[in-house]
Order: C-alpha cells, then structure tokens, then sequence
C-alpha cells in the first residue's frame, strides 16, 4: 500500500512585476498557475520542462521556500499551506532541497565537515560528538574521504561538491528531497556517478523524491512518475513509461521528439516547434501551449483546456482529448 | 576512403597555458582533419581541450597566458600558423567563422543585430552599405527570423536565446565561409530550441556546402549531426572514426565507458546502477604519467602507467590511441 507523501492542490505562485513611480503591481509573472500533483512515499516524480516553464518555483513553493500565492499543499495528509516559519521548522526536517549550481550552493568560508554539520546544529540534534560522528558517517556514505572535513569548497570538483550537497541535505534524515537539477552543471562522465549515488541512497534510505530536470534521458531513468509543464502549467502527467512510449499532449510530443539521440542509425521523425516560449508575463489566452501547437484549434484560443484523466494514473489538460 | 579534397589539417597542435601555478598542456598532441563539406565532432568533457583547438585554429588563443607552441594547421593547404596577424584577420570571418555558446556574450548589446550583421559583412566584401543591408536581411531570412526588416534594427536583448543563436549564425555565414566552427552552441539552448538550431544548421549545411566542426560534450548531438568524430581527453584525441564506428564499436575504453555511461532516453527505467566511469579527470597541472586515462581505466596495466600510447589505426579510417584497445 503506498501513501501519499505530499500534495499541491491548485498551486499558484505569482511574483509581481513593480512599475510606475509608487512601485506598484502593474503585473505578474505567472510562474506556476494552478498546478496539482502528489508523490507517493519513495518514489521519485519528475517535473520537466524548458526554461520559465515553472518548475523550479514549484518545487520550491512545495518545500515553502517561497510564500504561495494561493492553493494547498498537504503533508502527509496536514495542511502546512498556511503555517508559521516557526510552526514549519519542526516539519523542515523532513524535507531537504539539494541545489544545481555546486559552485554558488556551498559557502565559500566555511569547512565542508561544519557545511554538511550545519543542519544539525540549525535543529539541535544529537551532541557534538554525535554530530562529529555524524558528518563522519554521512561523508562516506556519499562517497567523501571523511579526513577532507577540514577542506573548504574550493579544492572539491563540481562532482564532489554536489556530493557535499548531498551529505548536506541528507544528514537529518528527511524523508523528502527536492533535487532540482543536480546534474545539469556536471561532465558527462560525473553525472552517472552522481545518478548512482541518488539512486543508491534512494532505495537505502527509503527516500522520497522530487527531481527537477529538463535532461529527459535522465528522466526516464531515474523517475517513476513524470509530470510535463509549459509555462506555469502541467499539461501531462503519467507514469514513466506511459509517459514516454504513449505521450499524449502535443507539447510532450514535441519535446520527446526533440531529445537527440546518442545512436547515428536511429532517425526520428521529429516535431519541429515553431518560435519561442511566451512570457509567463503575458500568457496566451486559453491553452497557454497554443501559440506553437500544431494542432490548435479556435476553442484552444477561448478556453483552458481542464486536466482529464485518460488511463488510470495518466492526466493530460488538452482540447485535443474532448473535441473528437 | 574519402576522396574529398582535405581542407583542414591539423598536426600535432600543442597548445600551452603557463600560468602561476605551473604549465597546462591544455592541447597536446591533437590531430584533426577536416575535408571539404564534412561535418566532424570533436567530443569531450570540460578540460579536454575541445575549444582550445577551436581557439588554436582562428589563433585567438590568448597571449600570454596561452601560446602554440608546436604543431601545423594547414588550411586550404596552408599553415595558419605561419600567417601574421593581419593575414589571420582576413581569414577569421571569412573563410572561417565561428559561433560560440552564448550568444549574448558574442553580440555586442549597445548595436543593432543588423549593424553588426553588416559590419562583418562590408569588412570582409567590398559592397556599400545599401547593399549590406540588403545582404544582412537576406542572411537573416536564411537563417528563418521572421520579420528580418523589422528584427534589422532590434537590439540583442530583444530577441530570445534562440533568435540570438540564429543572428550568430546569420553572421557567421555571412562571408561564405569553408569552415564553421561551432563550440557548444546549443548547449545553452532548451531542447525545443536545440533541435530548431540544429535542424537549421543541417539544412544550411546541405545548402551552402560549407565544412562544419562541431565541438560539444553531447555525444547526442554528434550523434546526429557529424559524418566523423574525434573523441578527446586531457589534451590528448583518444580515439577518431565515423560517427557510425564510434557508437557501434568504440575501441578505445574511455569512448566506451562515455557511451555505457549515459542514461538511453529510449531504454525502460531499471533499478541497475549506470556503468559509471570511476574518478575524474585529472589537473591539467598533474597529468598522470603514461596513457593519461590510466588512473580510471578498468583495462590499465604496467605498461599503461609508464609508456604514453600512440594513435594507431586499428581498422580503416578508425584511430585509437590505447594499448589495450576493446574488441567489439
């Protein structure tokens, strides 16, 4: 029997674009527009998607990192949307983000030992011995000789720092973690290490996680569930290889059909998008995908397409699957 | 094999960085070469040297710290590297033209896109300023700008990444040149827009006929783009074959580890960890002695850790530099 871990119902996150001579809200970026989702307890959901399509800010409105415009989220079945920072601290622990950038995400000054220790200290846990021993523990779990506690971030690799970023995240023993985007900064060759090394204490750890990437071979390999956005929107959601092998909506198609391949005999039949994303400043009336889809229709321009199920676990929000 | 005519040769190019902290052999010892037409890869991870080559070929290596300090670089027959500096002027942006990762670091963002379209163009042709224009506007219909009147007078952060990338690669192709060299130029790119630019620069390629030597770290994008691939590490070209060659049988066991390593967007999810390369890249101010892949390759010997390799052809037209090279 799985539980659900967590739940976004209706999360909107909305960041206002000041202007004028009183610096008043003349409009807003629509980061993330009323998306829905859950993870279940150890699994892992991907949500992916280009640039200013939101998913960033989705995960960080979930971890309330950032204040939420409007819309629920649910933690193990308690509703933590509109909770003190004080009243979150106790929940905190149980749910860590791990950063992109191994350069900018680590403190330059401080030793990677009390880097990785701080967690504990910011909640009190365990004595100094402990928490000595703790670090110990984690440094090597991850991978990190446990003697280069004293080292500073400067003389670790971007694949070791995104190690320290682990034992970071990890040291309290969350049951949540957010990645978002752990590998994209990293060489080739490292970025399997690092795959390994998630995956690994994934299932050692019984960890839940949120991976956020635009890399969907990575994707396929690493997520249970995956959930496209465009835009501020999740336009499909599914299992992973529903996902992939039947996708649904025309922007999953498109973006599927985009990834290059590393096999020179396989030739793809590919969609082609024309021009660019739109501002989330001023999104397209309707379905906001509609100005680059293939197949828009005129209802797509005066009505937002609704989220529909069509298989079991496979949510698609397209005109497509309720005009035919 | 290919009975195309050799357009550019590169010999032993070494290419070194003495800085303060010691000497970087960034490029030691690559051999490239590059006919009329073809489209070759040159793959490697950050440090390889991958663009230092790039860098080496228009000599626009920084002095000091950097300096060529050996090799050739025959173009149209011809050592560049004997070439003065007002000599390589008239070739770079001309004959060879290069396109970078960020476009808006490589468009200057206090000119219109169509001033400095034009300004390469009248410093490389000799045509007036009204025909110019018209060229700039008919480079950025080529390159599929909507609107090119309207976009001449727009300025760089006007336009999106992707459009940005385009007006680069308008310029570049603006003199008609042999050779394109494109160093990571849609790694900054989202997918969608990557196979647009892609898209759009194999079709210019079959249209305009010119050589295009894409350097990256995907081997995806080689994959589908290039007809040869160079495979570099430390410095060093490891190994080099048809594109074909090096997916189906890569001899050489970094290519190989590199290929198993990455995850296959078309495989099914499975719990198996990825055959990961063990370690990283060494300092460019430590190389290990002997073979400089040793200290991570599962096939290192003696042998490996005291003598370097040499490239050696291991079947036609595929070059593997190992002792110990893996039968596939």
């Amino acid at each position: 029997m799985t539980t659900r871990l967590v739940e976004v119902q209706q999360l909107k996150k909305w960041f206002p674009v000041k202007g004028g001579v009183f610096a008043k809200t003349v409009a807003s970026v629509k980061a993330v527009d009323e998306v829905s989702f859950f993870i279940d307890q150890g699994e892992t959901l991907s949500l992916v998607g280009e640039s200013g399509s939101g998913k960033t800010t989705a995960g960080r409105t979930m971890l309330k990192l950032l204040r939420p415009t409007s819309g629920k989220i649910i933690y193990k079945g308690k509703d933590i949307t509109n909770l003190t920072p004080n009243q979150m601290r106790p929940l905190r622990r149980n749910m860590q983000i791990m950063f992109q950038d191994p350069y900018g995400s680590l403190n330059p000054r401080m030793p990677v030992g009390d880097i990785i220790q701080e967690p504990l200290d910011v909640h009190g846990i365990g004595t100094r011995k402990e928490r000595k021993q703790a670090v110990a523990t984690m440094m090597e779990t991850v991978g990190l000789r446990p003697e280069y506690e004293k080292r500073y971030p400067h003389e670790f690799s971007g694949g070791q720092r995104q190690r320290i970023g682990v034992a970071r995240a990890l040291i309290i023993n969350p049951e949540l973690l957010v990645l978002d985007e752990p590998i994209s900064a990293l060489d080739v060759s490292i970025q399997s290490q690092i795959i390994n090394l998630l995956q690994e204490l994934q299932q050692r750890l019984s960890l839940t996680y949120l991976f956020i990437a635009h890399d969907l071979a990575v994707v396929r390999h690493m997520s249970d569930r995956v959930a496209v956005m465009y835009l501020g929107k999740i336009v499909e959601t599914a299992d992973n290889d529903e996902l992939f092998d039947h996708p649904l909506h025309p922007y999953t198609q498109a973006l599927l059909s985009a990834v290059p391949v590393p096999d020179p005999d396989v030739k793809r039949e590919r969609i082609i998008l024309q021009g660019d994303v739109p501002s989330p400043v001023n999104p397209p009336s309707g379905c906001h995908f509609r100005t680059r889809c293939p197949y828009a229709m005129p209802i797509c321009k005066d009505q937002e397409p609704l989220v529909i199920e069509v298989a079991p676990g496979h949510t698609v929000a397209c005109h497509l699957l309720t005009q035919k | 094999m290919d009975n195309r005519e050799i357009l550019v040769d590169i010999k032993n190019l070494r290419t070194f960085f003495y800085t303060e902290d010691g000497v970087v052999p960034a490029v030691d010892g690559i051999d490239l070469t590059i006919h009329r037409g073809e489209v070759v890869g040159l793959v490697g991870e950050s440090g390889c040297g991958k663009s230092v080559t790039a860098l080496s070929i228009i000599r626009l290596i920084p002095n000091p710290p950097g300096k060529i300090i050996g090799g050739e670089i025959f173009f149209h027959g011809e050592d560049l590297l004997k070439k003065n500096a007002e000599e390589m002027r008239m070739i770079r942006g001309d004959k060879i033209s290069m396109i970078f990762q960020e476009p808006m670091t490589s468009l200057n963002p206090v000119y219109t896109i169509g001033d400095q379209i034009s300004e390469a163009i009248t410093l490389h042709q000799k045509i007036d300023a009204v025909e110019a224009k018209k060229r700039t506007i008919e480079m950025l219909h080529l390159v599929g700008i909507p609107e090119p009147e309207r976009r001449f007078s727009q300025y760089p952060h006007e336009m999106s990444g992707g459009m940005r990338q385009r007006v680069m690669i308008a310029m570049a192709l603006s003199s008609n040149p042999d050779l394109l060299i494109s160093d990571e130029a849609t790694t900054a790119l989202d997918v969608t827009i990557q196979a647009q630019i892609l898209d759009l620069m194999r079709g210019l390629q079959k249209k305009l006929g010119m050589a295009i030597l894409i350097i990256t770290h995907n081997l995806a994008v080689v994959a589908e783009m290039a007809e040869t691939i160079s495979i570099a590490y430390a410095g060093k070209i490891v190994e080099s074959a048809s594109a074909r060659e090096i997916f189906k049988s890569p001899h050489h066991p970094y290519t190989y580890g590199l290929l198993q390593s990455i995850p296959k967007f078309t495989e099914k999810k499975t719990n198996e960890p990825l055959p990961a390369i063990e370690g990283m890249v060494p300092s460019p101010y430590h190389m290990p002695k002997g073979c400089r892949f040793n200290p991570r390759c599962p096939f290192a010997t003696e042998k490996c850790r005291e003598e370097e390799p040499e490239i050696l052809e291991f079947s036609p037209g595929h070059l593997v530099r190992c002792f110990h090279p893996i039968e596939s």
